[in-house]
């Protein structure tokens, strides 16, 4: 089967490079988030990138936006060009078919965020290194690496869910975005509607808090939604209810 | 192989109320082409989908290759090839990478996908074209892909919906040309669905004709047509006329005539010799330059069920 998935995600990358403005096009974009997330954000913030610990919430943030742009097209976008029947109709098994697209997708956010990371390094660096290599604490690296994977697998896993009941792909993104900002967003308006006292009874219990025991308490929430969005996407993958559709 | 490709027994679909395959029992012999005919909406589609077990049954079963379609749908589809009613191609990538992605689902090893898409990019004149974006490609070379993809992975058995709906008659040739010495080369059976009666008689060894979900008949072209069609005689001439109608309709031989654009068109009860109904034209005064005997066509046999039903 791992054949069978590394396939899926073999297509899935040629058809995200080729996009339909063609190889040239799909590379531009990229070079433009890279320039953006690598270059441009780590020269606004200076040092702060690679040491202060509120990193970690940009780079568990920024994969779900990574992931998002192109998850919503793995199934909504195959049925609307008409390539998902005949996909159902070859041997690839529901499973392989299912972590292809979801693999395919955090391969490319997860990936994309490495490379603006290593980039805003190297960024960081020659503008205010000063002699000294700056790189994140190697707790923070770490904590970095498996947030961002598991953040890119909450946003693949609904966004396939997403993308497999929606009639188009634009519909299926649409959803996705209103999921991701209702993420974002209820936690940040939820708190500024707190009252007073709450507000800083929560700024006390953060600032005393164990930072790699909430880092390890998200950890264990996402991978709990990871697995089950994987597991509702595996039951709603019915390959004839996606033909009727 | 098994000798019988397909076998169905009493294979329903219901959509709701709407009953798209009825009671379909037929049996699909190993190693030739079955066309599946049938006017819009009679079913066919839904039949491949059955087959492919991409659709389960609403009743009945069915068996694809010696596999049953519920239960080994996987085993299935590793052996067969499809095209469906779309192309199902990517048309942001190049014929080869559609090709390549198919093969690798194929389990073809590297060199044995590359050789075998060359073979068939080749036999069907693509293989200069090959590193262009599909969308760039015109229907018909779009469709000779679907082909090419349909047989990579040298299926036993393909299925084909339609293959030429929707092509201009110079590339719905070619590509019933290609069809035919590909599946005469690949030894591989067909079950083709058409309404394109004349591509049926060229293509296929075998026919279904269905309407409503039902099977209305079965078997060799000719066997339907001798079946179903009456040897009819078309009489060319000078001096035809209403009289002579009426003087042929006497005739024992005759079952039924009408003159169109000054020719008699008449229906014979069986493989009757026409000379005493020329000579008896001639005897009243007809001039005749031509004779024409010959069987109804499929498409002549196909209306008349489609007219029994209704």
């Amino acid at each position: 089967m791992i054949a069978d998935v590394q396939t899926v995600i073999w297509k899935e990358f040629k058809e995200l490079f080729a996009q339909r403005t063609g190889l040239r096009g799909g590379v531009a974009g990229l070079l433009v988030l890279l320039a953006v997330f690598g270059i441009f954000m780590p020269l606004q913030t200076g040092r702060a990138w690679v040491e202060s610990p509120a990193v970690l919430i940009y780079w568990a943030w920024m994969p779900l936006f990574f992931v998002s742009g192109v998850v919503a097209d793995s199934f909504a976008g195959e049925r609307e060009r008409h390539t998902l029947e005949t996909l159902l109709a070859s041997r690839l098994s529901d499973r392989a078919i299912l972590l292809g697209k979801i693999g395919a997708a955090v391969g490319y956010g997860w990936g994309l965020m490495l490379a603006s990371l290593l980039l805003g390094v190297v960024t960081v660096n020659i503008a205010h290194g000063q002699g000294k290599f700056l790189f994140y604490p190697a707790g923070t690296a770490l904590a970095i690496f498996i947030l961002g994977l598991l953040a890119a697998c909450l946003a693949a896993s609904a966004g396939v869910l997403i993308s497999l009941r929606a009639p188009t792909a634009r519909q299926a993104q649409q959803t996705l975005s209103i999921a991701i900002m209702l993420l974002l967003f209820v936690p940040i308006f939820g708190i500024q509607a707190l009252p007073v006292e709450w507000k800083a009874y929560l700024v006390r219990m953060m600032l005393a808090a164990d930072l790699t025991r909430v880092v390890l308490i998200v950890m264990t929430i996402l991978l709990t939604l990871d697995t089950g969005l994987f597991a509702a996407a595996m039951a709603r993958f019915q390959r004839a209810r996606l033909i009727l559709d | 192989m098994p000798e019988i490709a397909i076998r169905t027994e009493g294979l329903t679909r219901d959509f709701g109320a709407v009953r798209a395959v009825d009671q379909l029992t037929i049996e699909v012999p190993a190693g030739l082409v079955f066309g599946f005919l049938g006017p819009n909406s009679a079913g066919k589609t839904t039949t491949i989908r059955l087959l492919l077990g991409l659709l389960e049954p609403t009743k009945g079963r069915a068996e694809v290759l010696g596999f049953d379609t519920l239960r080994q749908a996987d085993e299935i589809r590793s052996r067969t090839g499809a095209l469906l009613e779309h192309s199902g191609l990517y048309e942001r990538l190049s014929a080869e990478d559609n090709l390549e992605f198919y093969g690798r689902i194929g389990r073809l090893s590297p060199g044995g996908r590359q050789a075998r898409i060359k073979e068939l990019l080749t036999h069907l004149g693509l293989w200069e074209r090959r590193r262009e974006t599909v969308a760039t490609w015109s229907r018909g070379m779009r469709q000779k892909l679907a082909v090419a993809r349909a047989l990579l992975h040298r299926p036993t058995l393909i299925f084909l919906d339609e293959p030429t709906a929707s092509l201009d008659p110079v590339a719905a040739t070619a590509l019933r040309d290609d069809l035919a010495a590909l599946a005469a080369r690949e030894g591989v059976t067909v079950f083709l669905t058409t309404h394109n009666l004349a591509e049926a008689e060229k293509l296929c060894g075998q026919v279904g004709v269905i309407r409503q979900g039902k099977l209305l008949a079965v078997g060799h072209p000719d066997e339907l047509r001798a079946r179903r069609g009456t040897p009819q005689a078309e009489i060319v001439g000078r001096g035809l006329n209403e009289q002579m109608v009426a003087l042929l309709r006497g005739q024992p031989a005759v079952a039924s005539v009408e003159m169109r654009n000054g020719r008699l068109y008449i229906d014979l009860r069986g493989d009757v010799n026409v000379a005493p109904l020329v000579s008896l034209l001639v005897s009243a005064g007809a001039e005749v330059e031509e004779v024409r005997k010959g069987k109804a066509s499929l498409e002549e046999v196909f209306l008349a069920l489609m007219q029994e039903e209704t």
